[in-house]
């Protein structure tokens, strides 16, 4: 016993400690990450964010390198704050207040004390930064807009904050984000990868060289290239051309589907979200709250279609055999229904008339007639306007589109479901829905929706999905799905005399003055009323003016669709800027200069004011 | 019957476990004080250079003291201790602070620190005394004797302070225990500390109870049986018990200082604080369990690199072998412990002379305790308590202490057949 004890325990004690390491390095795994987080410090590399072009290959933005004066607090130390503050061209109580905000951030942790330094700036301070211990100057890339116009387009980029980071891990402090349009929707590509250097650390957080001789470190690889569908000179003109007025215009080409230009108006300069001023800009844009400048009409308004809405309802009714091309239909001023004797006017136009010559007059009573045998050819309402329906989805309407920008809204195509919520024991008939016959009711549609199927009609019966990418550099192609010809319900033959009709639209019916020499141009106008909730109360507004067209007729380039807010009837502002679009895109300059400047000088902030004066108003003057 | 050989017949598998202690340790010493833009490796202002250069000079001492006559030991063994007694409280005049601890010598380049040495002194005169024909393990008075001998440098060196040394001093304990004191001290001792931990655990008023409770229950029991228990007895045991545990609550509350009390509350888990008192042996363990099964490779440890183990070359220097040689390696390196002491330890029980199986006994339960202490502390199962490694530590002093201590005895077991 006396000889064995102390054996004994030593062989215990063998057992125990190799238990011990047993756990510590094979069973509990949480330590190697421990480790890891402890001794190597991991810096990165931030890329070069990739350009973008326009269709043609000008630049639209590219990066400009920035300096920032960023502060360790923890590292300051014997400041001069006098001589600093100095050097920096601030005062003492605002550099003050920008130290404790930088503390309260993180005492360990560089903070930037100044942003976005001039060139000057930065070439004067930095000789003189090293001698100010916790100070140093980063570099950064911003974006350089070689463009003052396309702000909805491109969107723009920010620095990622926690929330960014902890909902995308892949992001580190300091590295940028797209928020919106191309920079968001094509950030993958746009943002490169990030080069990663590992260094070794020591307990008091010092470098003490490369983690394991570099061997998983990384270069940076620049982000790639873009080229848009945009024609800058295109997106230049029709902001332009909204000067003083609210709206958007959507330029498509049918036979690609590359959206020629997206305007949106109140539009601003994609330059003022970069700079110094960047946060104060971004503030004052956001809270602009009447005009909404950030929201992105061309893709996001819905309005009722009006007009323009007939070509697809007279479509549908050739597609239903519900009407002949040479039937006539009388007007008597308006079309009557129900029982109480219900009435839908229409303006003065010759009457009886036939399909192209409805589409030309725009007569309200034709397409009444024609869109209730629609519904009524079927036993119930309800299959009715259900059938009705799946013409109008093959448009690619009632839905997002599918387009690659990363905001949109589906509008609204009613269904029987619609009607059977609104009315009790779905007891309803056509005559019920009978403002869908004129883009009216219950319809909303998109701007780009209203291209979109204007294209549709250009192309004679198909619609490529719009997008606005054209090339990625180093890709040889792009989405499948932005080269796929969507095929509409509607045979491809019902499709001439419509195009005849808003042909005619030009030639003699409700924009005969718009014509543009040379071009055989067609197109289709349009009046959507309006409501809007101001103070409370629901006010109708001034109509919206809408229109849409393309050419040419043959073998077509551009479809477009305009909209004016409260610029009234369709041919007084948008049928006019969608005439100076298609002329400036298919002949590149203007010969009506006349007109121009009566778009470029025209305004509607009055019209605009009116609701917000306080006082009574009168719409449509 | 007595045959006396002319040639000395050295244990060579000590040697080589010794051998390779040491060359692993500094291999080890190595990665842990290197630096990547460190200068020329012959620069003695390096850690490991000098290491190397205390273990080339170890050579040298090991051939001196294999040269030696093994009488030698046996007879000179009391003034050894009595110079080691006298270099320990000269200290107290001629000391250097170092550390905090005023446990060092300092001549010229050099420091040397005496309670290195003293164990080996004190080893030899226990076993002298031990061994003494007169001495009577079972005699009271013989056993304080011994526990004085053991006692004079631990309370010499407690002072420094330097309570980690002087714990060592409770390894003589076993070859006392093998020399025939009574069972009962060591089962004291063994009660003692469950006492004290569970003190510090859970507080003495509760402990206090339980002891009570438990007394009661035995005593009932026993007398349910008839067996007619003295209440006397019974009340004597538990009262001491209940005192030990208020006077260690006293003890660790009014004499400990600060640091000390910390050491205890983390091992023992009271205090869960990663950055402050608790960081040594966090970060040591983050540095053994991140090696893994085959470590991260020699000098490639994050944890040595990055300096974030404490006094990682010297007490902390077992955490290295697990960064960088993971389990396999460290495991390797308990093997080559176990393998060494069980080796002492049996040579010890050969010997034919008392003093030599003491000695050897002794310098089996030093360096047990060394390395269980300090491997239980690097792998967070025991408090901090800062004693070094023996072989592999950074230190000449410490590195020249556990040589002298060893072949010492290697030389008293090559003259084992000297004696009948």
């Amino acid at each position: 016993m006396r000889k064995f004890l102390l054996l004994f325990i030593v062989l215990v004690t063998a057992f125990v400690f190799t238990g011990r390491l047993f756990y510590l390095q094979i069973y509990d795994t949480s330590f190697a990450k421990l480790s890891e987080n402890n001794a190597v410090k991991t810096v990165y590399d931030f890329p070069q964010r990739g350009y973008i072009f326009d269709r043609n290959g000008s630049l639209l933005v590219q990066n400009q390198p920035s300096y920032d004066v960023m502060v360790i607090p923890r590292e300051i130390k014997d400041l001069d704050t006098v001589v600093f503050c100095e050097l920096l061209d601030i005062s003492k109580e605002k550099f003050l207040k920008k130290l404790a905000t930088a503390k309260r951030y993180s005492p360990r942790l560089a903070s930037p004390i100044i942003p976005q330094l001039t060139k000057e700036e930065y070439a004067s301070l930095s000789e003189k930064i090293h001698k100010h211990r916790g100070f140093f100057i980063q570099k950064r890339s911003l974006r350089d807009y070689e463009v003052s116009h396309s702000a909805n387009v491109l969107g723009y980029i920010r620095e990622v904050d926690q929330n960014i980071i902890d909902r995308n891990p892949a992001y580190e402090l300091g590295e940028i984000i797209g928020m919106t349009g191309i920079e968001k929707q094509y950030e993958q590509i746009l943002r490169g990868t990030k080069g990663v250097k590992y260094i070794q650390k020591d307990r008091f957080n010092r470098d003490i060289g490369t983690y394991k001789e570099g061997i998983f470190d990384t270069l940076p690889k620049r982000g790639k290239d873009i080229t848009l569908t945009i024609d800058a000179a295109l997106q230049a003109y029709g902001e332009k051309l909204f000067t003083n007025k609210r709206g958007g215009i959507v330029a498509i080409e049918p036979s690609s589907g590359e959206i020629l230009s997206l305007v949106t108006a109140p539009y601003y300069d994609p330059g003022l979200l970069v700079g110094r001023e960047r946060s104060e800009n971004f503030t004052k844009l956001y809270y602009d709250t009447i005009a909404i400048p950030l929201f992105d009409r061309g893709l996001k308004a819905e309005y009722p279609p009006g007009s323009p809405f007939k070509t697809l309802t007279a479509l549908i009714a050739m597609q239903e055999n519900v009407v002949r091309l040479d039937e006539k239909i009388e007007c008597r001023g308006g079309y009557y229904y129900g029982k109480r004797g219900r009435k839908l006017g229409c303006h003065e136009h010759k009457s009886p008339i036939n399909l192209q010559g409805g589409i030309a007059k725009s007569c309200n009573t034709y397409f009444c007639t024609v869109y209730k045998r629609v519904i009524e050819k079927y036993n119930t309402p309800q299959q009715g306007i259900d059938n009705w329906k799946n013409h109008l989805t093959s448009f690619g309407l009632g839905n997002y589109l599918g387009y690659d920008l990363p905001v949109g809204s589906k509008g609204k195509i009613p269904s029987s479901k619609t009607y059977n919520a609104k009315y009790p024991n779905n007891n309803w008939y056509a005559t019920a829905t009978i403002s869908n016959a004129i883009g009216q009711g219950e319809v909303l549609l998109t701007p780009i929706q209203m291209a979109n199927f204007t294209a549709a009609i250009a192309n004679r019966g198909w619609w490529v999905r719009p997008h606005v990418i054209k090339k990625i550099q180093d890709h040889d192609t792009i989405a499948k799905g932005f080269k796929h010809k969507n095929k509409t319900s509607i045979d491809p033959k019902y499709f001439e005399p419509i195009i005849e009709g808003m042909h005619d639209v030009y030639r003699d019916g409700t924009a005969s003055f718009l014509e543009i020499p040379d071009i055989e141009i067609c197109g289709k106008t349009g009046t959507a009323e309006n409501f809007k909730k101001i103070n409370g109360s629901v006010k109708q507004l001034t109509d919206h003016s809408v229109f849409v067209a393309f050419a040419p007729k043959d073998n077509p380039k551009i479809a477009i669709a305009v909209f004016v807010e409260n610029g009234y009837w369709g041919a007084r502002w948008a049928g006019r800027i969608a005439s100076l679009m298609i002329e400036k895109y298919i002949k590149g300059e203007i010969t009506r200069t006349d007109m121009e400047a009566f778009v470029l000088n025209g305004s509607l902030e009055e019209e605009y004011n009116k609701p917000y004066a306080g006082k009574p108003f009168k719409i449509n003057q | 019957m007595a045959t006396i050989k002319n040639t000395l017949k050295f244990d060579w598998i000590i040697i080589l476990l010794f051998l390779s202690l040491v060359s692993i340790g500094w291999v080890n010493i190595y990665s842990a004080s290197y630096t990547q833009s460190g200068g020329s490796f012959f620069d003695f202002s390096n850690i490991y250079t000098k290491q190397l250069l205390w273990i080339c000079l170890s050579f040298i001492l090991i051939v001196f003291i294999l040269a030696l006559e093994a009488k030698f030991y046996e007879r000179f063994s009391s003034i050894i201790y009595l110079v080691s007694l006298i270099t320990l409280l000269g200290l107290y005049v001629l000391g250097n602070n170092v550390n905090g601890a005023t446990s060092w010598y300092l001549i010229g380049p050099a420091s040397i620190q005496p309670s290195e040495f003293a164990k080996a002194a004190t080893a030899l005169a226990l076993a002298k005394y031990v061994s003494d024909i007169q001495t009577n393990m079972n005699a009271f008075k013989d056993q304080l004797k011994a526990f004085l001998i053991l006692a004079l440098p631990a309370i010499f060196i407690i002072p420094q302070p330097d309570p980690g040394s002087a714990l060592i001093y409770v390894a003589f304990i076993f070859p006392l225990y093998r020399e025939g004191l009574h069972f009962v001290y060591l089962l004291l001792g063994f009660f003692a500390a469950a006492l004290f931990v569970g003190t510090l655990v859970i507080g003495a008023p509760w402990i206090g109870l339980l002891v009570a409770l438990i007394t009661i229950g035995i005593f009932l029991r026993n007398k349910k049986q008839k067996k007619k228990p003295s209440i006397f007895k019974y009340a004597t045991i538990a009262l001491a018990c209940i005192s030990f545990a208020f006077s260690v609550s006293y003890i660790f509350n009014n004499v400990f200082e600060q640091r000390h009390r910390d050491r205890f509350n983390i091992v023992l888990g009271k205090e869960i604080d990663t950055k402050g008192i608790g960081y040594n042996t966090n970060q040591s363990e983050i540095a053994i369990g991140s090696g893994g099964w085959f470590g991260k490779g020699w000098t490639q440890g994050t944890q040595t690199k990055g300096n974030f183990v404490p006094e990682q070359h010297t007490d902390y220097i077992f955490s290295t072998v697990g960064e960088e040689w993971g389990f396999i390696g460290s495991l390797g390196v308990v093997i080559l412990f176990i393998f060494l002491i069980i080796r002492v330890l049996v040579l010890a029980e050969q010997q034919k002379s008392q003093f030599a199986r003491v000695y050897g006994y002794s310098v089996g339960a030093i360096l047990f305790f060394h390395f269980f202490i300090n491997v239980g502390m690097v792998t967070g199962l025991f408090p901090t308590v800062g004693i070094p490694l023996p072989f592999f530590s950074y230190g000449g002093s410490g590195l020249w202490g556990f040589t002298i201590l060893l072949f010492i005895f290697v030389r008293l077991d090559a003259s084992n057949y000297y004696y009948t």
